[in-house]
C-alpha cells in the first residue's frame, strides 16, 4: 500500500506508463479468484481514480464482465470514479464517530473547503470523503488525511490540521 | 431420505433439497417470489421465510437445507406478520400502475398478492428509480419496476456467461444494470432476451413494436406480409392456455389473416434456403480445404442474431468462420421485397414485412446497417411471439376456436427440415440430410432421418458422420469422418469458440443457437420456461417434422423454381446480393465499431 502511494505521487509518469503498470498488476492477479478488489485497489492507487476507461480496461484484461467491475467500484465507497485532490480527508461516521460529533467535522469542513462531501476543492488540494468505521472506535471522532490518522478532533482543530498541507 | 415436519405433517425428503422444495414436493406451498426453480436461488426477497424449531431468527424456505428431524412450520403469526411486511416493503418502491402495464394479469408480482392479501399501504415514501431504458431496439428496462429480485442477473451471467446486467451501487440507490448504468445498446449486451422471460415483473420487456404493425395494417396503401418462425407455432398455444407443446400451426396462420396481414408466409421456407445455400458455402469451404487452397473450418452457423453479436463482442477476430447466410427472416424479407414483389408487381415501397420471432435479438438484426436491398430495409418489423398473443387478443379474435389454414404460396410451403431449424441440433441435422444426399447421392443413414446424438437439450453435442462410396465429385471424401458439434446457450458458445480460437477445434461444421434449447425458448417466448417446457416444444417441432410429406430442404419443389426463376443457382450472384450478409468487430464490453 505504501509502495503504490508513493510511486502515486510521481507527476512525470504518463497515462501510458500508468496503463502498463496497471496492466502488470492485472497479469499478477486475474488467475487467482477473488482478487477484483485487490486490482481496483492498486489501480486507484496508481491512477488516482477509476475512471469508466479505465474499468474497461481492467473488465477486458481480466475477463470480468464490465458490469461487475462497475458494480464493486459502486459498492463500495473507498473507489472513486471521479478525479481526487492531491490529498483526501476521509470523516469517520460510523457509530462512535457519529456519537462523537463527526457529523460536526463534516459541516466544519465543508464550510472551511467551501465544497459538497465527494467534492474536490477548486485548487485541487483537498478531496471530501465519508467513511463509515475506520476501525478507530476508541480514538472517535477520527478522521484521515490520505493515509494519516487524526484522533479525537474537534472542530476548532480542523484550520490548524489542513494548514499542514499548504 | 430425510425426515422431517412441515406444518405438523411428516414427509421425506431427499438429502440436499430446500425446505421449499420438499414442501412443494408435497403438495404445502410456501410464498416464494424471487425463487426460480432451476435458475435463481439466492434468498434475495426473503418471502419465502419459514419459522424452524430451535432456530433464532426466520428462515428463507429457497435456500435452507432439509435436515433430518426439523420441524418446519409455514403458517405461524410471526411468518405471516414477515411476509406481509417484506411484501408491504417491496411494494412500496413499485409503482402502481397495474392497468397500464402489459405485464398485467401475467406478474408474478400480482399474483404474490393475491396470496398475500394486504388491505391497505402502510409503507410510503420515497421511490427509489424512475428511469426508463428505451436505447436499444430489442429490450426495453423500466427501472421503477425493478424489485431488484436478481433472476436477470443470474440467467445473464451465470446462464449465458454475457454479464451486463449485475447489481449497480448500493442500498436505497441500488439497481440492476450495465456498468455505470450505461444504457443498454452502448454494451455488449447480445440482446437474447432470456432477462425478459425470467423478470417476474414488467421491468425487463422487449421493446414494444405493435404500434408500427397496426399502423401498416390500418394503412391502406401498403401491402402487409407477414412471416412466422419455426418456434413460434410450438409455443404460441401456450399464451391461449394450451399446454406446452401443442401445435398451433394452422390457427396462427388463421389468426394472423384475421388480423388483417395481406400475406402471411413462412420463415421455414426461407430456412429450407439457407439449407441450400449454407450446404453449398459448407461444401466450397471443405473441398478447398480438401484441395490445399486454404479455407476456414469450422464453418459456423449464423441463423442466431444474439449469437452473431456475442461472437462480434467478444471473439471478433474469429467472425471468418461464420456462415455468410443471412438468417432465414431476413432472407425471407428480401425476396419478398424483390422476387415476390416483381411477381405481383407491387412497389417494394410499399410492402411492410414483419416478421414473427421467437427472439428479441431479432429486433436489433433488423436495424443492422446491411440488412438492406434496392434502399429498403429486408424487414420492417419483429413481434415476438408474446407479442403476437397481445396482439390477438387486441384483435378481438376468439383463438382456440379458430378454424385452422394453411400459409400462402409460393413463400409458404416447407419441409420438415426447415421446421426443426427451431429447436438445437435442428439446423444441422437439416444441413446433414441435404449435404450427405449432395455428396453420397444416397439418403442419411439414420432412422427416421434424425441423427440422434444431436437431438436434446444437452449443452454440447457432437456426432460423427463417415462419408463412404461418395459421388464422383466428391471422391476425396471418400472415407473422411465429417465431425459435427451443436451448442446452445452462449456459454456453451464460449466453450467451443476457445477451442476455435486456439486452433484446436476437431469439427468441420458447428450450429451456434443463442438461447438455451434453441429458438423454442428464445427471449421472445412465452413464459415460464423450464426444461420440461423445451422438451414439449422441442418434441412438438419434431413432430412437425416427422408429419411432413417432404423432409429435406432440397426437394422443396418452390425452392427449385425459385431457383430456377430468379436466383439461378446457390451462391451465385442473386444469392450473394440478396441472401448473404458480412459481420463486424465490436468492443468486447462496449460497443464500438471498426
Amino acid at each position: 500500500m505504501s509502495k503504490v502511494k508513493e510511486q502515486c505521487a510521481c507527476k512525470k509518469e504518463t497515462e501510458e506508463e500508468k496503463l502498463t503498470r496497471i496492466a502488470e498488476v492485472i497479469d499478477e492477479y486475474k488467475m487467482k479468484e477473488g482478487s477484483l478488489i485487490q486490482i481496483l485497489h492498486m489501480a486507484q492507487g496508481i491512477y488516482g481514480y477509476l475512471p469508466l476507461e479505465l474499468q474497461c480496461f481492467i473488465a477486458d484484461k481480466t475477463g470480468i464482465p464490465l458490469s461487475q467491475v462497475s458494480g464493486v467500484v459502486t459498492f463500495y465507497s473507498f473507489f472513486s470514479t471521479k478525479p481526487k485532490g492531491e490529498n483526501t480527508i476521509r470523516v469517520c461516521l460510523g457509530t462512535a464517530c457519529y456519537v462523537r460529533g463527526g457529523k460536526k467535522i463534516i459541516e466544519r469542513l465543508k464550510e472551511l473547503l467551501e465544497i459538497d462531501v465527494g467534492d474536490t476543492t477548486s485548487d485541487g488540494k483537498f478531496t471530501l470523503e465519508v467513511m463509515r468505521c475506520i476501525g478507530a472506535c476508541g480514538l472517535a471522532p477520527a478522521i484521515t488525511i490520505n493515509d494519516k490518522v487524526y484522533k479525537q478532533v474537534n472542530p476548532d482543530k480542523l484550520q490548524a490540521i489542513l494548514k499542514e498541507y499548504y | 431420505m430425510v425426515y422431517l415436519t412441515i406444518n405438523n405433517k411428516k414427509i421425506a425428503a431427499e438429502e440436499g433439497m430446500t425446505i421449499l422444495e420438499a414442501a412443494k414436493h408435497n403438495n404445502i406451498h410456501i410464498p416464494n417470489f424471487c425463487y426460480l426453480e432451476g435458475v435463481h436461488q439466492a434468498g434475495a426477497c426473503r418471502i419465502c421465510v419459514v419459522e424452524v424449531e430451535g432456530a433464532k431468527t426466520l428462515q428463507a424456505s429457497c435456500m435452507t437445507q432439509v435436515q433430518e428431524g426439523m420441524v418446519v412450520h409455514t403458517n405461524t403469526e410471526r411468518v405471516k406478520k414477515a411476509r406481509k411486511v417484506l411484501f408491504e416493503l417491496l411494494l412500496s418502491d413499485h409503482p402502481q400502475n397495474c392497468l397500464s402495464c402489459s405485464r398485467n394479469q401475467s406478474c408474478e408480482f400480482q399474483k404474490l398478492g393475491e396470496l398475500i392479501q394486504i388491505d391497505e399501504f402502510r409503507f410510503q415514501g420515497e421511490k427509489s428509480k424512475t428511469a426508463v431504458d428505451n436505447s436499444s431496439p430489442s429490450i426495453t428496462r423500466d427501472l421503477s419496476k425493478c424489485i431488484l429480485c436478481r433472476r436477470c442477473v443470474t440467467v445473464c451471467n451465470q446462464i449465458q456467461g454475457v454479464g451486463i446486467l449485475n447489481t449497480q451501487r448500493r442500498g436505497f440507490r441500488t439497481v440492476i444494470g450495465p456498468a455505470e448504468n450505461l444504457p443498454l445498446n452502448s454494451v455488449n449486451c447480445v440482446f437474447c432476451g432470456q432477462c425478459t422471460t425470467v423478470c417476474p415483473v414488467g421491468a425487463l420487456q422487449e421493446k414494444d413494436s405493435l404500434q408500427e404493425v397496426w399502423k401498416a395494417i390500418h394503412n391502406k396503401n401498403t401491402r402487409v406480409i407477414v412471416q412466422t418462425a419455426p418456434a413460434v407455432r410450438a409455443a404460441l398455444g401456450e399464451e391461449f392456455g394450451y399446454e406446452p407443446g401443442t401445435l398451433v400451426t394452422g390457427k396462427m396462420v388463421s389468426a394472423l389473416r384475421d388480423i388483417g396481414f395481406d400475406h402471411v408466409f413462412d420463415t421455414n421456407f426461407a430456412a429450407d434456403l439457407t439449407i441450400i445455400e449454407e450446404g453449398n458455402e459448407f461444401l466450397t469451404r471443405v473441398r478447398d480445404a480438401f484441395n490445399g487452397k486454404g479455407a476456414v473450418l469450422p464453418l459456423i452457423t449464423s441463423c442466431s442474431p444474439g449469437w452473431i453479436k456475442y461472437i462480434e463482442h467478444v471473439f471478433p477476430d474469429e467472425i471468418g468462420h461464420l456462415s455468410t447466410c443471412k438468417s432465414p427472416h431476413m432472407m425471407m424479407g428480401a425476396l419478398v421485397k424483390s422476387y415476390y414483389a416483381e411477381k405481383i408487381g407491387v412497389d417494394p415501397k410499399d410492402m411492410f414485412v414483419v416478421s414473427v420471432m421467437p427472439c428479441t435479438a431479432k429486433k436489433f438484426e433488423i436495424t443492422r446497417p446491411e440488412m438492406r436491398n434496392g434502399g429498403y430495409p429486408n424487414v420492417d418489423a419483429v413481434l415476438t411471439t408474446r407479442e403476437l398473443a397481445r396482439m390477438i387478443k387486441d384483435a378481438g379474435i376468439d383463438f382456440t376456436e379458430l378454424e385452422d389454414s394453411g400459409f400462402d404460396n409460393p413463400l409458404g410451403l416447407s419441409t420438415g427440415a426447415g421446421d426443426i431449424f427451431a429447436a438445437t441440433g435442428g439446423v444441422m441435422e437439416a444441413a446433414i440430410r441435404t449435404v450427405y444426399e449432395v455428396v453420397t447421392g444416397r439418403e442419411m443413414p439414420f432412422e427416421k432421418l434424425h441423427i440422434k446424438p444431436l437431438v436434446g437439450l444437452s449443452q454440447i453435442k457432437t456426432a460423427d458422420i463417415l462419408i463412404e462410396n461418395p459421388v464422383d465429385e466428391y471422391r476425396f471424401l471418400d472415407g473422411v469422418t465429417l465431425k459435427v458439434a451443436v451448442t446452445s446457450g452462449l456459454k456453451g458458445a464460449k466453450i467451443l469458440m476457445e477451442q476455435v480460437q486456439r486452433g484446436e477445434s476437431p469439427y468441420h461444421f458447428i450450429e451456434i443457437m443463442g438461447c438455451p434449447g434453441g429458438c423454442i425458448s428464445g427471449g421472445g417466448q412465452p413464459r415460464p420456461v423450464n426444461d420440461l417446457i423445451r422438451q414439449k416444444r422441442l418434441e412438438a417441432i419434431y413432430a412437425e417434422d416427422e408429419g411432413k410429406e417432404i423432409r429435406k430442404s432440397h426437394e422443396n419443389p418452390f425452392i427449385i423454381r425459385l431457383y430456377e426463376e430468379y436466383l439461378e443457382k446457390p451462391l451465385g450472384h442473386k444469392s450473394h446480393e440478396l441472401l448473404h450478409t458480412h459481420y463486424t468487430k465490436r468492443g468486447m464490453s462496449i460497443e464500438k465499431i471498426g
